[in-house]
């Protein structure tokens, strides 16, 4: 089911710009087996690297042995972190400009951590050479539990870091502390909740890999690899290994289809360089692909917040101040993707839908013997983190001051007339119109017929709960001025050429994991120059061909390189309108634009389309002007974009076994103006689903000796459509100010929103017991427990 | 998840098949490959033969005769789905069948090989328990007949002897045509999984077959568990409770291939004896405590469980 209250589209259905449900351009080829993974790739005298990972989680390395591997039939060479030494490439920065290894000359510090590389003719023989490399440990006692490792006793893990002393990473603050801490001590009524958001991974279905081909003749590297940012790889790339002779236009990166990537195809992982560096030193094309093992214990994690976090308010519920104190477990090395100057992502989003005098916000990230990581799993950046936080709290004081929370949310909703609304904690919201988004779901949901049958079950016994998320994200990193990763600005980038029958190519400095790029930038392009969409051929993710771009990752991709690409068709119609005066012998401004047409002002019957311009854009061009029909944008954005929604869910509780059943789910978005409608609904199933896995299934848990203990789908429990309730969406349309087309981001509300609006439904359904927060995931033997401890388990 | 080198064999009988197991050193038999596949993949097993049993014809047979439900080695999960008699008069088989795995890895599981695994994570042997029913064995001597009760022996350890596969698998048919029986009496049986995504192993499982006489006294009772101990478990003290105990007022239950499925009328104390035989099922448990729940979580859901599979089995017979 979905309702909307939406921009209808201006195009024709044969143009197919903003506003079509355009069915997937490259759905024919995945759908048929015909998409081009990176296993799908081979090259003539390809060898294979397996890893050998350690099996410890921190410890000493005693000796290596790989005579035995060597024998092994179809074995060529294993490489360690001593011969890699040697070229000075058994280190790299990581985004953060921390240090990670890429294999170990001493010391492993995580468990499946990278410790050797087999290189052989198979895939098959690699693996058999794996299993035959001897290594001996000497374990020492690993620090995971995060609050330990900042203990005065705890051994610093990071000795190979001059001057680091302890195992704090980096301090991180938002908000004016003396004045928040003001509020709290004269407020009416403070909550509070200490909760952690766990760490959870991407689990994307294609595994990370690469073919790595370096040509020893010409010295120059073809790198085929799960990346979603391209570009930025081939820098760092040229970078970290300018030294050994890799120049940045001798390096070529390809990303080709991708099977989704959530921001864990964002970092550069060992097992890259490795591949890389045995391609530099054999001369050959060396491949790598993970296993789904390797691909969860050793690839970057996401969220792992402890938050403690305090809501000052008066006595009627009214939120006053926000305060909230956050320690981050980063594992061996701070390797997330966030923008260089945002250590803690956007964390300070966390005042959220709401107005309030003063917030303050601090995150201290510490390291662990776990691996590296903090991605931004489906999520600007720790946004999900800041609205979980938030939300669950907001419910907290609501039980604390009596209030129905969807009312108390609406009554310190940020009202639509105070946007552009500077929140206390820095941002410039855009638009935004909560009550519109709370009242719609309301609607759908039937709120208030829903409140009254909780009443009545609760009088039988039974246990259903109704959850409210009324969230705010804040998407498409970012304004120049604030936004870089490792120094490089995060504008994006569309280069459009149109040839002279009217069909264009348009290149883009992102890459589509699957979120339907090829479709959506279409018709970015056809609703701008009115060209028909299925005449517009996008590519990109080969850095030889595609502009320079920062990638896709925190719902970038339309409001940067849309904006590129809008901003690089309305030169063209620019230039097309001034041939379309040349054709029809008028001054330009006694031309009409419809889309695909321009007209003589007053005699329609006298016009030229869009392609007739094309074709004189190579034939018949008017004196002086420059041949062709093609450019080019970097679309530095002015800010941010901050779509909205606000979701319910409605859940029951299996008093015997403590099993929740979400009953129903309604998620209202609003992302601004929307170019596919049936992507955008796409987006948010997709995400509310992976937002349900979190809620109530997925986590990665250790054992104090650093095992993991979810290293297989086995025990990482990924929902399938079997666990996912049929969602039901719905959108409002308030357009964002600033992007050329009103647009905002979207892939990312849906995992943002839904882990609270659960989390919530099933505190909703014992908050008559006194329950006022449950952890995620909220498994049925925790539910269980709570159930027996206030005596109503059956 | 790449299986060491080891040696494949393929033959075309039952003959040769038990030839090359007694010649040769380290073999393992494979049937559908859904345990032995992931144990290859991850080197948890590395036999240096694999006697895959998968070809040989005449094994993949299921059906009634002389008075057994007889299941060969090579029937499928989905072909026991698909199956119309076991539909009709084995519901609790269905059960089972449906909660194992995903439909992908039923296209080629089989029973006999879920149950000759020796994995007590594995739902049909808690199955078999309350079905009572009997493992044919063929090893170089012939064929020999292990009753359930005598099949499981331990963690991955059964009754079959080196040499020997399990090549059917025989279920003790109900009295009769249509399971309402010529023998008077009232058949139900159901198989009730919880777990913590679809295809997962079982937090636990319980299997409950009954049998009623036309006065509403249960004749007979099996109950197995599953995933609640070294080994699958039969709850015996459970069984004992039920046997002789009225469940259903007399006339309260309707004859055969009635469509009728209203609520059956229990007797006064049948609650009583329910919860009784439940609290029983949880006492014989051994769990434990791992990412599935405590110890204690685990021995609850087999009370509930068992509860509720005792509740839908007299609703089956009582149909």
């Amino acid at each position: 089911m979905a309702a909307e209250t939406s921009n209808g589209p201006r195009t024709s259905a044969k143009i197919c710009g903003m506003g079509h449900s355009m069915k997937r351009k490259e759905d024919p080829r995945f759908l048929q087996g015909k998409g081009n993974y990176i296993d799908d790739h081979t090259l003539p005298g390809m060898l294979w690297l397996d890893i050998v990972r350690s099996p410890i989680a921190y410890g000493k390395i005693v000796n290596i042995d790989a005579s035995k591997a060597l024998e092994v039939d179809g074995v060529l060479a294993v490489l360690t972190g001593k011969d890699l030494e040697a070229y000075n490439l058994h280190w790299m920065p990581t985004l953060m400009s921390d240090t990670q290894m890429v294999l170990p000359t001493d010391t492993v510090m995580y468990q499946s951590q990278e410790v050797a590389g087999v290189i052989a003719t198979s895939r098959y023989a690699a693996a058999d050479g794996v299993a035959a490399v001897e290594v001996e440990y000497e374990p020492m006692t690993p620090v995971i539990d995060p609050f330990k490792a900042l203990e005065t006793d705890a051994p610093v893990l990071r000795t190979d870091k001059e001057g680091q002393e302890d195992n704090r990473i980096w301090h991180w603050e938002a908000g004016d502390k003396e004045a928040t801490d003001r509020i709290f001590d004269e407020a009416d009524v403070v909550v509070r909740e200490k909760m952690h958001v766990p760490r959870i991974h991407v689990a994307s279905i294609e595994t990370c890999g690469c073919l790595a081909d370096f040509n020893p003749v010409e010295g120059h590297l073809t790198v085929y690899m799960t990346t979603q940012a391209p570009h930025a790889i081939r820098t760092v790339l040229a970078l970290v290994a300018g030294h050994v002779g890799l120049s940045e236009e001798k390096i070529r990166v390809v990303s080709p289809d991708i099977g989704g990537g959530f921001g864990g195809k964002v970092p550069v992982y060992p097992g890259y360089v490795i591949a890389i560096a045995a391609s530099v030193v054999l001369g050959k094309p060396v491949k790598w692909i993970e296993d789904r093992m390797e691909n969860l214990q050793a690839d970057s994690f996401a969220r792992d917040y402890h938050m403690d976090a305090e809501i000052a308010a008066d006595s009627s519920g009214k939120i006053r101040a926000l305060r909230i104190k956050t320690l981050a477990d980063h594992g061996y090395s701070d390797a997330q993707a966030a923008p260089s100057k945002f250590p803690a992502g956007l964390f300070s989003i966390c005042t959220g839908s709401y107005d309030m005098e003063q917030a303050y916000a601090e995150v201290d990230a510490v390291y662990t013997n776990k691996p590296p990581g903090g991605v931004a799993y489906r999520c600007s950046f720790r946004v999900t983190e800041a609205v979980h936080c938030m939300e669950r709290i907001v419910d907290t004081l609501a039980h604390k001051v009596g209030k129905d929370p969807a009312t108390l949310r609406e009554e310190n909703f940020i009202p639509k007339e105070a946007f552009p609304y500077h929140s206390p904690l820095g941002w410039e919201y855009d638009s935004g119109d909560y009550q519109a988004a709370m009242d719609m779901a309301k609607e759908m949901i039937g709120y208030d017929d829903l409140r009254r049958e909780q009443a009545e079950k609760r009088e039988r016994g039974e246990l259903m709960g109704i959850g409210v998320c009324s969230f705010t994200e804040v998407l498409g990193a970012g304004p120049s001025k604030d936004f870089d990763i490792l120094g490089i600005k995060m504008f994006d980038s569309a280069e459009v050429r149109v040839h002279p029958t009217g069909k264009a190519i348009a290149r883009f400095g992102t890459k589509s994991q699957g979120q339907g790029h090829e479709t959506t930038y279409a018709q970015i392009i056809a609703e701008e120059l009115g060209l028909p969409a299925a005449h517009v051929q996008v590519e990109e993710g080969d850095t030889d061909t595609a502009p320079y771009g920062l990638g896709t990752y925190a719902s970038r991709s339309t409001p940067t390189a849309g904006a590129a690409g809008v901003m690089a068709a309305r030169k063209l119609r620019d230039k097309a309108r001034k041939i379309a005066a040349h054709l029809l012998e008028v001054g330009e401004e006694d031309l009409e634009w419809e889309p695909g047409t321009f007209s003589v002002k007053g005699a329609p019957d006298k016009s030229v389309t869009i392609q007739d311009c094309a074709f004189a854009a190579y034939t018949n061009l008017p004196e002086g002007m420059e041949p062709g029909m093609e450019a080019t944008n970097y679309y530095d954005p002015p800010n941010l974009t901050f779509p909205f929604g606000t979701y319910i869910c409605v859940v029951d509780i299996d008093r015997g076994t403590g099993e929740v059943t979400v009953r129903r789910f309604v998620a209202v978005d609003d992302c601004g103006n929307i170019i596919n409608p049936m992507i955008v609904q796409g987006q948010i199933h997709g995400g509310l689903t992976q937002g349900l896995g979190p809620a109530l299934f997925e986590e990665m848990t250790y054992d104090e000796d650093g095992n993991n203990l979810a290293g297989s789908f086995m025990d990482y429990l990924v929902p399938t459509a079997v666990e996912t309730p049929a969602w039901e969406t719905g959108h409002t349309v308030t357009p964002s100010p600033h992007h050329p087309l009103g647009a905002k981001g979207v892939g990312e509300s849906a995992t943002v929103g839904a882990p609270p609006a659960i989390a919530n439904a099933v505190v909703d359904a014992l908050a008559h017991l006194g329950v006022t927060h449950m952890e995620i995931p909220i498994r049925p033997d925790r539910v269980w427990e709570v159930l027996r401890e206030k005596g109503v388990a059956i | 998840m790449i299986p060491p080198q080891f040696d494949y064999h393929a033959p075309g009988s039952l003959e040769e098949a038990l030839g090359l197991l007694g010649s040769l050193d380290d073999a393992k038999v494979m049937s559908g490959g859904q345990s032995l596949l992931p144990m290859l993949k991850l080197r948890l097993a590395t036999p240096a033969n694999i006697v895959d049993i998968g070809r040989i014809p005449g094994l993949d047979s299921i059906g009634e005769e002389g008075g057994y439900l007889r299941i060969g080695a090579l029937v499928t999960e989905t072909a026991l789905e698909e199956n119309a008699t076991v539909a009709a008069r084995y519901p609790i088989l269905l059960d089972t069948a449906k909660v194992i795995a995903d439909p992908l890895v039923r296209n080629r599981a089989t029973i006999c090989g879920n149950v000759a695994h020796g994995d007590p994570a594995n739902d049909h042997p808690a199955t078999m328990l309350a079905l009572r029913a009997q493992m044919v064995a063929t090893g170089p001597d012939g064929e020999r007949t292990i009753g359930v009760d005598d099949f499981f022996h331990g963690l991955f350890m059964t009754a079959l002897a080196e040499g020997e596969i399990l090549t059917e698998i025989r279920i003790p048919a109900p009295g009769g045509v249509g399971g309402g029986g010529a023998d008077g009496a009232h058949h139900g049986g159901a198989y009730l999984k919880l777990e913590r995504k679809v295809g997962d192993y079982a937090v636990a499982g319980v299997a409950v077959q009954l049998a009623l006489g036309d006065d509403g006294k249960v004749t007979q009772a099996g109950v197995g568990l599953t995933n609640l101990g070294m080994a699958p478990i039969r709850a015996s003290a459970a069984e004992e409770v039920l046997t002789g105990a009225r469940l259903v007022e007399r006339g309260g239950l309707r004859g055969a291939f009635s469509k009728v499925r209203d609520a059956i009328a229990r007797a006064p104390d049948a609650d009583e004896v329910i919860a009784a035989a439940a609290q029983a099922a949880a006492d014989a448990t051994d769990p434990v405590a791992d990412r599935r729940g405590s110890v204690e979580y685990k021995r609850n859901m087999a009370r509930v469980l068992t509860g509720r599979a005792i509740a839908k089995a007299l609703a089956r017979a009582g149909g």
